[in-house]
C-alpha cells in the first residue's frame, strides 16, 4: 500500500470534514501556495471564552493541502485559541502521519499557516475595535 | 527536396549521463524539458575545460588563456548567431536567459520609446517573464496592455489580432511557441501583420530554438530571446537577437566594466554593440557551454530534432485519451501546430498528486501553472500536469508515463464508492 496516500488520507480527500462556509466567522483567512495554485478559506466562529466553535473551510488542490485542512479544522475544534495558537508544524505533519518531501511540505502546511494568519488577523481587528470602544 | 536524417534516438540517449544513473533500479523518464533540458555530456566537458584549462577573463587578459577564453566565448556568439540565422554575431548580445532579455528590451528599448497611452500587445499564452517586465514598464508610463485571445484548442484568435492591431500598438510581443500549451505559434504571418501595423516585434523563443530551425531573418522580428539552458546549455546562458540599428539606437542597461569606452569621474563613452548591454564579467563558462550545445543540436540537424519530437507528440496526444481514463488534454490537437508539449489533467487526482506518485517511478513531469498563471485562468483550471519532450525523449518514456497514471489512478480509487 502506498505510504504517502494512505487510506485515511485518501477518504479526508474524498470527504473533507468541515467543508464550506459559516454565515457569521469571526475570523476568516485566505491561503494560497502560489507555485501551485492550492487555495484554502478559513472559517472561525469563535465563543466568549475564546473556545473554536464552529470551524469550516473550503479550497481547492491536492490531496495533501485538502486532507490537512480536513484533518486540522476537525483536530482544533473546541479547543481554546491559546492552545491553538501553540500548534506547530510537526503537530500537523504528525496527525498527517506521512512523510512529506520539502517539495510538498508547502501543501502540507498550507492549512496551518491559513489558520494563524486568521487567528493574527483577528487579534489585530480586536485590537482596533477595543481602541474604539476606549 | 531535402532529406531530413531521422534522430538516432538509442545514440542520442547515450550522450546524456543522467540518462545512466540508477533511479531504485529505475532509469529516469525526464519529462520536463519545457522546464529545462537534460545535458548532454560536450556540455560538461566545454564547461569543465574552460574551469580547468583556460579560466580567465574575456576581454582583458594579453595572456594564453586570456585570449583563448576571449576566443572560446567569441566563438560561441558565432554559432548563437549562425544558429538562429542572424545577420552577425554583433547582433547578439549574451545574457543569462530569456528573463534577463526581455528585461533588457523593456528598460533599454522600453523606457525610451514606450509613452503614455501606447500600446503594447502581448498574448493570453504569455509565460511570466513576458508579462510581468511589460506590466512593469507600462505600469511606469501609464501606457496599455493588449492581450490576444487563445481559442478552446490554444490556438491564438487572428481575428482578434487584427483588431487590436488597429490600436497602432507600439510593440507587439508573443511566444514562437507556447510553454503551456504546445501551441507553435504562427510567428512569421503574426509578425508579417504586426508590421504592417507599424509595430515592432520581439518573440520570446524559450520553447522554439531547442526543438525547430528558427531563422530570425525568415522571420522579420526585431528582438528574439531565448535561454540556453532548456537547449541543452547551462543555466545561465541565453542570448537577445536584435536587428543591428536597433541595438545601437538604445541605451545601456546595466553599466559597469565592460560595456564601456572610456570613463571618466562624471562623463562616460559606450562600448559598441553587443559588448555595450554586457556590463561586467558574463557567465563565460555557461556561454562557452551554449555554443557547444547547440554545435550538438546543430549535428542532429534541427529538422530531425522537430520531426522527432513531431513523432513523440503524435503517439503520445494517441496513446494517452486511449489508454488513460479521464484525462484531459489542452492545448492544439494535432502536433502540426504543437510543439512537444502536453498538458493534461486526471479526473479525480490532483497534477501535484500524480506528479508525487510519478516521481515514484523515477518519472518527472511538471506540475502547476507552468509560470503561465493567466493561461491557467482562462482554461478554469488552477493548475495542470505537463509532460514534455526532447531530442533524448523516446516511446518509452511516454508508455511508462501511461502506466504511471494508470497506477495514480488505481492509487486514488482505492476505497471509493
Amino acid at each position: 500500500m502506498d505510504d504517502l496516500y494512505r487510506d485515511e488520507i485518501l477518504e479526508h480527500y474524498r470527504n473533507p470534514r468541515n467543508f464550506g462556509t459559516l454565515e457569521h466567522a469571526d475570523a476568516v483567512s485566505e491561503g494560497a501556495n502560489p507555485l501551485c495554485g492550492d487555495r484554502i478559506t478559513l472559517m472561525l466562529g469563535i465563543g466568549d471564552g475564546g473556545t473554536i466553535e464552529e470551524v469550516a473551510f473550503t479550497g481547492r488542490g491536492c490531496a495533501i493541502s485538502q486532507a490537512s485542512a480536513s484533518m486540522l479544522t476537525d483536530e482544533i475544534k473546541g479547543k481554546q485559541l491559546d492552545e491553538i495558537a501553540r500548534l506547530g508544524r510537526e503537530d500537523v505533519l504528525e496527525t498527517l502521519g506521512i512523510e512529506i518531501s520539502p517539495a510538498r511540505l508547502k501543501c502540507a502546511l498550507l492549512s496551518l499557516q491559513t489558520l494563524r494568519q486568521a487567528l493574527a488577523e483577528r487579534v489585530v481587528w480586536q485590537a482596533s475595535t477595543d481602541e474604539t470602544a476606549r | 527536396m531535402a532529406i531530413v536524417r531521422p534522430l538516432d534516438p538509442v545514440a542520442v540517449r547515450a550522450d546524456f549521463p543522467i540518462l545512466a544513473r540508477d533511479f531504485n533500479g529505475r532509469r529516469l523518464t525526464y519529462l520536463d524539458s519545457a522546464a529545462t533540458s537534460l545535458k548532454p555530456r560536450v556540455v560538461a566537458d566545454a564547461v569543465s575545460d574552460y574551469l580547468t584549462q583556460y579560466s580567465a577573463n574575456v576581454h582583458r587578459g594579453i595572456y594564453q588563456i586570456g585570449e583563448e577564453a576571449t576566443a572560446a566565448y567569441e566563438r560561441a556568439r558565432v554559432t548563437i548567431a549562425r544558429f538562429i540565422n542572424a545577420s552577425g554575431a554583433h547582433e547578439i548580445v549574451m545574457v543569462r536567459n530569456a528573463t534577463e532579455a526581455i528585461n533588457l528590451v523593456a528598460y533599454s528599448w522600453g523606457r525610451r520609446n514606450i509613452g503614455r497611452a501606447d500600446t503594447i500587445v502581448l498574448t493570453e499564452l504569455e509565460h511570466h517573464s513576458n508579462l510581468v517586465p511589460w506590466q512593469l514598464l507600462t505600469q511606469e508610463r501609464d501606457a496599455d496592455l493588449e492581450f490576444v485571445p487563445f481559442d478552446e484548442d490554444g490556438v491564438l484568435n487572428l481575428d482578434s489580432f487584427d483588431v487590436l492591431l488597429r490600436t497602432r500598438p507600439k510593440l507587439v510581443c508573443f511566444p514562437h511557441v507556447s510553454n503551456g500549451l504546445g501551441t507553435i505559434n504562427p510567428a512569421r504571418e503574426m509578425t508579417r501583420r504586426a508590421k504592417d501595423a507599424g509595430a515592432l516585434v520581439l518573440i520570446d523563443g524559450a520553447q522554439a530554438v531547442p526543438h525547430e530551425p528558427v531563422d530570425v531573418q525568415a522571420l522579420g522580428c526585431d528582438f528574439y530571446v531565448f535561454s540556453g539552458h532548456k537547449a541543452l546549455g547551462p543555466p545561465g546562458s541565453g542570448a537577445l537577437w536584435a536587428r543591428r540599428e536597433l541595438l545601437e539606437e538604445m541605451p545601456p542597461f546595466m553599466g559597469g566594466g565592460e560595456m564601456i569606452r572610456d570613463v571618466h569621474l562624471r562623463r562616460v563613452t559606450f562600448n559598441d554593440v553587443p559588448y555595450k548591454f554586457e556590463a561586467g564579467t558574463p557567465d563565460i563558462g555557461a556561454a562557452i557551454g551554449l555554443g557547444a550545445a547547440l554545435d550538438y543540436l546543430s549535428a542532429i540537424g534541427m529538422e530531425s530534432v522537430r520531426a522527432h519530437e513531431k513523432e513523440l507528440t503524435d503517439y503520445a496526444l494517441d496513446a494517452l485519451p486511449r489508454e488513460v481514463s479521464g484525462i484531459r488534454i489542452y492545448g492544439p490537437r494535432s502536433s502540426s501546430n504543437r510543439g512537444g508539449i502536453v498538458t493534461f489533467n486526471v479526473e479525480g487526482v490532483h497534477p501535484h498528486d500524480l506528479a508525487t506518485l510519478l516521481d515514484r517511478e523515477a518519472i518527472a513531469i511538471r506540475a502547476g501553472h507552468h509560470c503561465t498563471q493567466p493561461l491557467h485562468e482562462r482554461l478554469g483550471e488552477a493548475a495542470t500536469a505537463r509532460a514534455s519532450f526532447s531530442v533524448y525523449s523516446d516511446r518509452d518514456d511516454i508508455d511508462r508515463l501511461v502506466q504511471g497514471l494508470g497506477k495514480a489512478q488505481r492509487i486514488f480509487a482505492r476505497g471509493a464508492n
